[in-house]
């Protein structure tokens, strides 16, 4: 290079100026660098937190519980024998009855007493018995020594003097301060149970003499003063084969359970005046003792607990002929010494059990869970009681101390199997998959098998596909292939359009105006699949025998367009014809026949329905993908084919289509990923019902509709939004991996292609 | 026959059966966009009102008055099964859905009226259709105008009485309206925002006396003009009840309807081709301009539509620098390797992730997550009611953003690409920097393509609603993002949506009969603006590639 002159004027700004803008150039340049590096990389930043969020709302439901040890301490007024403990809703205070009729009421923290009171019992009579009827009632009865019983019930008044919370424990006695008769013949009580029902009240007891006694209670409301009175009715049971170690009422009051040592009795006491006996059982294989028996919140469910440590559920279950019986429904994981006390949660399907050997066990029954198992004392535990929130357990040990603890178990009705497997819920006869998230009823337990609601999700993509992927393959191979290109600039944009049609408005279509046309004209719609490639290969072959000045009138290429007259022309027939086939072969009505002689339910929103309008929503995408694809095989492997004579249609399937297929295969895919999202097509086009049947005739709910229908009812952070959060989960790792297989496969497509 | 063997063996069969796709395919758009087209457009034209004098299944007679919704060929054994009487020999029966309005007299808008049934059908010049804010539609025939009960008009001149009447009542509503919407609701606004203040100063701990008094002089100062506001909408209240008129119904009996509570008073039977077109513009204009009324089933879709064109141009605003900003990187920065490769497949799938999961994670992470720490953070005077950690545009807009990232990302690589390497080498040759470049010569060469990516962004945004359901979308917003009051952009407030409207009124309305033409004509709107997006992206990377082919060559 020559050298620059050097007095010539240069137009350049000086030198430290040129530095000083070239340094600030150069800043503003790599600044920008990065800027664009970071941008870039926001987008994979962007989907891992779609993913790490997602996980982060599902994982706190598969996280076991945890506890925190508060207090132990001597039961507040020791001496006594304990009968009961209990919660309340703050867990500020518990409060204990004792075998001296004494109700202590004390901190949780500390066991200091808050409250003592003394039931009033008639004098030299003594507590024989104790029962306590479903843990949200805090009702509890005494069986007295001279036949009677004292029902009490325990209540907390809430106060915020001064912004304070202040619990005001109190004692209530529904029938009545002074104690019922139990048993008319006036023996002692040695076990009783207790139920409080909206008509009244119920007791059964064994008395000192062997006998089987219920009575009940009957509310009767005064019509002139409004004022309440009961109406006793007492009857004599069957004494069991078996000694009664322990008797129950279900909360309905409808069911009286009375446990021997391996032996149940079954009784139904829906009429309290003449109690059946619906079944004797014996519960247990050999040698082994019911050692502990207690419902499951709800009153349906019995938890049985052995002397050898075992666990199980039972309730009962309806056969064909309407008639009950206690059936074993599941298992939980042993323990190792004898089960001593269960306590159920009193809004949730689960328990606590703890053993002699003062290890204490969380149990979920219908999410079949082990959540924990923990030493809670070092003593044989007597009694455990649960909170109302089951945020908290009191529990006693045969040394006498009261253990305090906090549970943290938010989501223990989560598990695998609850969410994957068929799961025996009450009041079903089998084991069923079920999603049912709410319900009007308070008692109600959610149900969270994703499996229907999975299946409607596949089904639904399944039609769309069976609609979609013949007309999307099909004409994506004769555009690429065989169409001329000036009709192609046509088509490929309607197909565009095509693609933007906002899917609610295919949605709403389906639903308001499809739906009823098929419904109409059934018969038509199927015979449209016979009738149309038989009538297009008909106007094929007259084409073909058109002398040939009418058929070089139109060049090769548009034969797409030639055919539009004529399947317009069988869709009108088809849809003329359907009454007349209905007539013919259905009897008038398709769907009447269909429900009577095939016995296949129908609903207006339907399968096919749903298939023709997402089909419709997916065939845009598998066609272009698909034709790109085909369209973008090298020229010369096709007139190569052509030129060792192959007619077009051996050079298509040999050579092209040969070629092709991955980028068809990842076509297909897409549209596959795209079917299982739709949402509002979905929503729209079908009753919505979570139902597990592969009929063509029926609707479904997908994982994509159930989000949006149940996700702006559901309470944050709780076990519904968070499985809904799963659903969408599932949904993402599901669309996940079938986009990032096909677009592997798209990738390897376009290397092959660019060495060939 | 040899021939037709040879010709399946050619494989043209199959050609043909392929060719098929394309048509079915091509007949189902295009059978779509004209079905939405015609059903959409039809909704305003006045149709002609019959008065049918018919025989009821019990074999009494009626008078019908009401417009032909629907007909359709029922099968005689099926009209026999439901007890109707239906003629001997005949197979099927021509039934009409039968509009009759007059909802608080007949129990129902619509009736099914059975062909064979029908006595006598007549087009009575003088019958008169009422548009009402409640109740829906009322035919009959005008018997007399009524000033305060007493009759002021009756006979030929009672129609020109009536209208000029109706003006008055319906320029009395506009006042109405217009205090109650705007001016009462800016009063409450200013209440709310001082009471905010007052709580925000609380927990600021500067809740001083001399505060205290001067927020407690305006909020008097707002009550006293809320006095005064609530004294003139009882005048002009007391004024819109004046009028009325009496009308008779179909069932013969006369009734009584106040003037404020009619929005149009139309003879369609009367009204020529001309006049007719003029109503439907009128009716046209009402739809796009206006409000909805009762529960969305009549009335316009202005909300809606001011909703989704905010919604989207935040989104706009939003999506646009992020997806040119990665197109730029993976174009013009990045080494092709497996760090683009995943940039790529993390593109292919936010594009194919089911846009409820971005509803999920948008009502997720953005309301609850960061909506709620906006609340503790800024806006703490208002919990626990929440200001940001509740669904609203802000939300919806950037969770639209997000799915709509690929779109802009795709098409701005695209444009990229197309553009000349030489152009980039001359700019670095001549000294530039490689922003500098990209900044005064790719960038805005590339902006057409950029520009495409944004309108496909926008139609695919607007057509979304399974996301918005979650993170934003309301049936009726009661008020605008946009509005007179500060900050006037209200980011933090729920919206209306046409895609959103369509599902809420076909699915969830009280009436869907009665409104399905609506439902209809808001599809049209939506599938017009989304098509001409469309078609206007794909004509400008149209011309966008023939001009670079010229500059290649």
């Amino acid at each position: 290079m020559a050298a620059v002159p050097e007095k010539s004027p240069s137009l350049l700004p000086p030198a430290e100026v040129l530095a000083r803008t070239g340094r600030r150039r150069r800043f503003i340049d790599s600044a920008a660098r990065y800027g664009m590096a970071f941008g870039g990389i926001s987008v994979i930043i962007a989907i891992l937190l779609i993913f790490v969020y997602l996980l982060y709302v599902v994982l706190p439901m598969f996280a076991g519980p945890a506890v925190e040890p508060v207090a132990s301490y001597t039961a507040p007024r020791p001496g006594e024998e304990t009968l009961h403990l209990a919660l309340e809703e703050q867990n500020e205070l518990g409060v204990r009855f004792t075998r001296s009729a004494r109700v202590v009421f004390f901190r949780t923290e500390d066991g200091s007493v808050r409250d003592t009171h003394q039931l009033p019992l008639p004098a030299g009579v003594e507590v024989t018995s104790f029962a306590d009827a479903d843990p949200a009632l805090a009702t509890v009865a005494l069986g007295l020594s001279d036949g009677r019983a004292l029902v009490v019930r325990h209540r907390y008044d809430v106060t915020f003097p001064g912004d304070e919370r202040v619990i005001t424990p109190a004692l209530e006695y529904p029938l009545g301060e002074a104690p019922v008769l139990v048993d008319p013949e006036g023996k002692a009580l040695l076990r009783l149970a207790v139920q409080r029902g909206e008509e009244g009240v119920s007791l059964a007891a064994t008395t000192a003499d062997r006998r089987l006694v219920l009575t009940s209670f009957q509310q009767q409301t005064s019509f002139l003063d409004d004022s309440v009175s009961y109406e006793r009715t007492s009857v004599t049971l069957p004494y069991p084969s078996e000694e009664p170690t322990r008797v129950l009422i279900d909360k309905d009051l409808r069911e009286f359970y009375v446990a021997g040592i391996g032996r149940i009795s079954y009784f139904d006491i829906t009429d309290p005046a003449t109690p059946t006996l619906v079944q004797e059982l014996s519960v247990l294989q050999g040698d082994d003792r019911i050692a502990a028996l207690e419902f499951l919140a709800g009153g349906i469910s019995l938890l049985i607990g052995t002397s050898a440590g075992k666990l199980s559920q039972w309730f009962p279950v309806r056969d064909d002929k309407g008639k009950y019986s206690l059936t074993h429904i599941r298992d939980f994981d042993a323990h190792a010494a004898a089960i001593s006390a269960i306590a159920g949660e009193h809004n949730r399907k689960g328990f606590l059990a703890a053993d002699v050997s003062g290890r204490l066990g969380i149990y979920h029954t219908t999410a079949r869970r082990t959540l924990l198992v923990e030493p809670l004392s070092g003593h044989a535990v007597s009694h455990v009681a649960v909170s109302p929130r089951a945020n908290a357990l009191l529990a006693e040990d045969t040394q006498g101390n009261t253990i305090f603890w906090r549970i943290h178990n938010e989501h223990p009705e989560i598990s695998w199997s609850a969410l994957w497997g068929k799961v025996w819920y009450e009041s079903y006869e089998q084991p069923e998959y079920i999603w049912q998230s709410s319900s009007a009823s308070n008692d109600f337990e959610p149900k969270f098998s994703l499996v229907p609601i999975s299946f409607g999700t596949l089904k639904a993509a399944f039609y769309a596909m069976m609609f979609a992927i013949p007309l999307a393959i099909m004409g994506a191979i004769f555009t690429a292939h065989f169409m001329s290109p000036r009709m192609r600039r046509v088509v490929k944009p309607s197909i565009e359009i095509m693609e933007a049609l906002p899917t609610v408005i295919l949605g709403f279509l389906a639903g308001l105006w499809l739906a009823p046309i098929v419904e109409k004209h059934l018969p038509g719609f199927f015979s449209l699949l016979i009738i149309l490639p038989l009538a297009i290969l008909l106007a094929a072959y007259a084409w073909q025998r058109l002398p040939g000045t009418v058929r070089h009138l139109v060049p090769a290429g548009w034969e797409g367009a030639l055919l539009i007259p004529v399947v317009l022309l069988i869709g009108g027939l088809a849809i003329a014809m359907s009454p007349v086939l209905e007539v013919w072969f259905f009897g008038g009505d398709m769907r009447v026949w269909l429900t009577s002689t095939l016995g296949v339910d129908f609903d207006q929103r339907n399968s096919i329905v749903v298939g023709i309008a997402m089909g419709f929503a997916v065939i845009p995408t598998i066609f272009s993908i698909a034709e790109d694809a085909i369209f973008a095989v090298p020229k010369h492997l096709v007139n190569g084919s052509l030129a060792m004579g192959a007619t077009p249609w051996q050079t298509l399937v040999r050579v092209v289509l040969l070629t092709a297929s991955p980028g068809i295969f990842s076509a297909v895919m897409i549209g596959f990923g795209r079917a299982v999202g739709e949402t509002m097509i979905v929503l729209m086009a079908t009753g919505n019902t979570p139902i597990m049947d592969m009929s063509i005739f029926q609707g479904m709910r997908t994982l994509a509709a159930n989000i949006a229908v149940e996700m702006p009812e559901s309470e944050v952070n709780s076990t519904h939004y968070r499985v809904l959060f799963l659903a969408g989960l599932v949904l993402f790792a599901f669309t996940f991996l079938v986009n990032t297989a096909a677009e592997i496969v798209r990738q390897r497509l376009r290397r092959r292609y660019s060495s060939l | 026959m040899s021939s037709l063997r040879s010709w399946f063996k050619s494989g043209t069969p199959w050609i043909w059966l392929n060719a098929s796709a394309v048509s079915v395919s091509l007949i189902m758009v295009f059978g779509l966009l004209s079905l939405i087209a015609v059903r959409g457009m039809s909704y305003f034209w006045p149709a002609d009102i019959l008065e049918i004098d018919y025989r009821e299944n019990d074999g009494s007679e009626t008078r019908l008055i009401g417009e032909i919704w629907d007909a359709e060929k029922v099968a005689a054994a099926r009209l026999k099964d439901g007890g109707y009487p239906v003629p001997e020999g005949r197979e099927s029966i021509q039934r009409y859905l039968l509009k009759q309005g007059n909802r608080e007299i007949l129990g129902a808008d619509f009736r099914l009226v059975l062909q064979t049934s029908v006595l006598d059908r007549r087009k009575p010049e003088n019958v008169i259709a009422v548009e009402r804010r409640e109740w829906g539609n009322l035919y009959g025939y005008l018997r007399s105008v009524k000033e305060a009960g007493r009759v002021v008009a009756a006979g030929d001149g009672a129609l020109a009485e009536l209208e000029r009447r109706l003006e008055r009542a319906l320029r009395l509503h506009d006042q109405i309206r217009d205090i109650e919407k705007h001016e009462i609701g800016d009063i409450n606004y200013g209440l709310e925002r001082l009471r905010l203040r007052e709580r925000r100063l609380e927990l600021d701990g500067k809740l001083d006396a001399q505060s205290q008094a001067e927020i407690g002089q305006q909020r008097r100062l707002l009550q006293e003009q809320y006095q005064g506001l609530q004294a003139r909408l009882g005048d002009l209240n007391a004024a819109i009840r004046r009028d009325g008129f009496s009308a008779e119904v179909a069932t013969g009996g006369v009734v009584d309807i106040a003037l404020a509570n009619v929005v149009r008073v139309y003879q369609p039977n009367r009204m020529s081709v001309f006049g007719k077109s003029l109503f439907y513009i009128e009716k046209l204009w009402e739809f796009v301009s206006d409000e909805p009324r009762e529960a969305n089933t009549e009335g316009g879709v202005f909300p809606a539509i001011f909703g989704t064109v905010m919604m989207v141009l935040i989104m706009a605003v939003l999506v646009t620098p992020f997806g040119v900003i990665a197109a730029v990187y993976l174009r013009e920065y990045a080494r092709q390797g497996p760090l683009t490769r995943t940039i790529r497949i993390a593109v292919n799938n936010l594009a194919g992730v089911p846009s409820i999961v971005y509803g999920v994670f948008g009502l997720g992470f953005f309301v609850y997550f960061l909506g709620g720490s906006i609340d503790e953070l800024f806006f703490p005077e208002a919990l626990p009611a929440p200001t940001f950690g509740s669904p609203g545009i802000l939300w919806s807009s950037l969770t639209l953003a997000i799915l709509t990232l690929p779109v802009v990302i795709v098409a701005t690589e695209e444009g990229l690409a197309r553009i000349p390497s030489a152009i980039r080498q001359g700019s670095l040759a001549l000294g530039a920097t490689k922003f500098e470049t990209l900044r005064h010569i790719v960038v805005p060469m590339a902006s057409p393509a950029i520009m495409t990516g944004l309108i496909l962004a926008v139609a695919r945004a607007a057509g979304e609603v399974a996301p918005l359901m979650l993170v934003g979308v309301v049936k009726l917003a009661p008020s605008l993002p946009l509005d007179g009051n500060f900050p006037f952009l209200h980011l933090e407030r729920k919206f209306m949506h046409l895609g959103f409207h369509i599902y809420d009124v076909g699915f969830q309305s009280p009436n869907v009969e009665a409104a399905r033409p609506l439902v209809y004509a808001t599809a049209l709107l939506l599938v017009a603006v989304i098509v001409a997006l469309n078609l206007t992206a794909i004509a400008i990377r149209n011309r966008l590639r023939e001009k670079y082919r010229t500059l290649e060559s």
